[in-house]
């Protein structure tokens, strides 16, 4: 006991000096077990964020737009590998996160348990949903993990492009026709608030916060990343002419920030017990997905497997 | 593993002539030439005149970490840590 | 040729229709194909082959756009590429009926692409040295596309031809039950006699087709099917099969719904 004491305080003092943990240094279990949590849980987000958005690429409406929705979704699909990717090095097989995903042992973030009935909602998942990921992700590039780090910083080089992607769908919609605006108007009334739950709980009750940011792999707090994403998106509601759904909304002055309503978190914490409108629906559409590919995947290792031995029966022969 | 996992490739790409290659992450394929055409699809998007290696992880052997580094490492030869075989549960601190 | 179920449908052509003409047939078998590509997006079997799934999706609707932005300076007015792509209707569709099976599974899907992109390869690497200078250009940014394309499929056909017996099963059904949709794409149509000087008969690539298409099915341990069996016909007519008419429904929903919006 008493030698795992001092390296943890060793640990904490390289940490503490802005040193980067790579793969195979030394670290407390706890705090790789945190790790291997938020990773997969950032990764299943990537994943199965992409369905709400899937939904509506055959019926983009224009050649443009479908283009942009595909190659978007198409780069989540690649910052979720990245993220499998970093969380592998951690001795963590991507079988075992898919099925604990499948199994709901693993958490994604809430916000995709929401469905996508309306266009808009194409624009208002890359303005604040995205927005709100990137608020997160920013900081995560400085996270104390190496991997994870580096994993970030190529997923932020590519996630302004979705967050601006967004901000110009709604921009159309909010310049366009009545309908279209109306349009745009109802998708923030049903994401805004979503959105600022994408932070998690107030820091009061995040009981894991305290001991992520000693380690710096979380480097800001839940409560101060959403009052920097309030800050920042309501100047730019106000400039698409669109209203905020919160009438408790108001700049304060003294604080130099905005003060906004309380969240219903009553509703968050329902949503991450299961009972969001799509819960069922995103797991059940991956668990199909990954079953129908069974016979592909096997297919694919088995004609691996006979062209191994045939080079090995070729070298032999020769 | 079972038959419907493939194995995990560590992907190295050179962004252009007279830069080395360089260590950018994995994927999962079943053989090189699969492991190649991802790795240009996830990795570079396709940008062409880039050079991809990809090798099993599994194939890759590491050096141990010496020992004026500043933490204790296992001394083992993967390229990343061991899957742990024992679950400790997360109560139990200071394992 | 009078009777039969393409009676009535319009076999004369003057050289500018028939530019056109053959503009529709690339265009719409790039977008319809990279429609029913983009719904394997997240029902891929695997994350990686998502990715790669999509990058062929991204390809044939981007080669659409192209497309269909030169047709609409040849149908002049106010065409647009997305007038072209929206409002049209199945019966003004051109594409080949290959491209408008459904995805099925993976086989299918696998199976589908490799005939057309084996037929794109050689279609797009002639259109190189073509005398239209709109397509030439097209076809010099496509061929590296295309060429990447056919590799893939070719590969997935043989991973799945050699890989368990349950693959080699599955996708030696999908080759016979997509085999009939195939002839279409070496047919004889009016417009090539009528743009012979300038432009590649589609016909010109059958004994190509063949070949690659024996060699890869022989690799893959499959049964090739004869090419003198019966082939359907009529996509390039504009009479389809009614798979397109529920594709092209999802597709113009909203941009019909809303006819005046830009998005």
């Amino acid at each position: 006991m008493g030698t795992n004491v001092s390296l943890e305080d060793k640990f904490q003092a390289f940490v503490d000096a802005e040193n980067k943990v790579e793969p195979k240094d030394w670290m407390p279990e706890k705090y790789r077990k945190t790790l291997i949590r938020q990773i997969s849980q950032h990764a299943h987000s990537e994943i199965i964020g992409m369905q709400p958005e899937a939904n509506w690429i055959t019926r983009a409406p224009s050649l443009r737009a479908k283009l942009i929705l595909l190659a978007k979704v198409q780069d989540e699909a690649g910052h979720g590998l990245y993220l499998y990717s970093a969380a592998e090095t951690l001795g963590e097989p991507r079988e075992k996160m898919i099925a604990d995903l499948q199994s709901g042992k693993a958490k994604y973030s809430s916000i995709f348990n929401y469905p996508t009935p309306s266009w808009a909602d194409m624009g208002t998942i890359g303005w604040l949903v995205d927005g709100a990921a990137i608020q997160n992700q920013v900081m995560l590039t400085r996270t104390s993990y190496g991997p994870y780090a580096r994993a970030m910083v190529k997923i932020c080089k590519e996630e302004s492009f979705h967050q601006r992607q967004g901000y110009e769908v709604v921009m159309k919609l909010a310049q366009g026709t009545p309908e279209q605006k109306a349009m745009a108007q109802e998708s923030l009334n049903r994401w805004w608030w979503p959105s600022l739950m994408m932070f998690g709980p107030s820091d009061d009750n995040s009981p894991n916060s305290e001991q992520s940011m000693k380690w710096k792999i979380k480097r800001k707090s839940n409560d101060t990343l959403r009052q920097e994403f309030v800050d920042k998106t309501v100047p730019q509601a106000e400039y698409l002419g669109l209203s905020i759904p919160d009438p408790d909304l108001k700049w304060n002055e003294e604080r130099g920030h905005y003060d906004f309503g309380e969240i219903n978190w009553a509703e968050f914490y329902d949503v991450i017990k299961g009972n969001g409108p799509c819960n069922k629906e995103r797991i059940a559409h991956h668990v199909k997905a990954h079953e129908e590919g069974a016979w592909v995947r096997e297919a694919a290792n088995a004609y691996a497997k006979k062209q191994a031995a045939r080079k090995e029966g070729d070298a032999s022969a020769a | 593993m079972s038959e419907s996992n493939w194995k995990l490739w560590e992907v190295f790409l050179r962004s252009k002539n007279g830069l080395s290659h360089k260590h950018v992450g994995s994927l999962h394929a079943a053989d090189a030439d699969m492991a190649i055409k991802n790795a240009r699809d996830v990795y570079t998007r396709r940008s062409e005149g880039i050079s991809i290696w990809v090798v099993p992880s599994e194939e890759i052997t590491a050096s141990s970490p010496d020992e004026k580094d500043p933490l204790f490492t296992p001394s083992d030869d993967k390229v990343y840590r061991h899957p742990t075989f024992y679950d400790i549960p997360d109560d139990v601190e200071h394992m | 040729m009078a009777g039969g179920w393409l009676n009535g449908v319009k076999r004369d052509f003057t050289k500018e229709e028939a530019l056109k003409e053959y503009f529709y047939f690339l265009a719409d078998d790039s977008l319809v194909l990279g429609q029913q590509l983009s719904k394997w997006c997240s029902n891929g079997p695997v994350l990686e082959q998502d990715i790669a799934i999509i990058n062929t999706a991204l390809d044939h609707i981007g080669r659409a756009r192209l497309l269909y932005q030169e047709l609409a300076r040849l149908e002049g007015g106010d065409a647009t590429e997305d007038t072209l792509a929206y409002f049209r209707d199945h019966l003004q569709y051109r594409n080949a009926l290959l491209v408008e099976q459904p995805n099925g599974h993976w086989g299918d899907s696998v199976v589908r692409s490799f005939f057309i992109d084996t037929f794109n390869f050689y279609l797009y690497d002639a259109l190189r040295s073509c005398n239209n200078e709109a397509l030439r250009g097209i076809a010099e940014k496509a061929i590296k596309e295309i060429a990447y394309q056919a590799q893939w499929s070719a590969e997935w056909v043989v991973r799945l031809g050699d890989g368990t017996e349950e693959s080699h099963a599955k996708v030696q059904k999908s080759i016979d039950d997509l085999w009939m949709w195939s002839g279409e794409l070496f047919e004889e149509h009016p417009i090539f006699e009528v743009l012979k000087d300038d432009l590649p008969a589609f016909s010109s690539f059958k004994d190509h087709w063949v070949k690659k298409v024996a060699e890869v099915l022989k690799m893959a341990t499959l049964v090739m099917p004869s090419p003198e069996l019966w082939m359907q016909t009529g996509g390039r007519y504009g009479i389809h099969s009614a798979q397109l008419g529920y594709i092209l429904g999802e597709m113009q929903s909203l941009a019909r719904t809303y006819p005046d919006a830009t998005w």
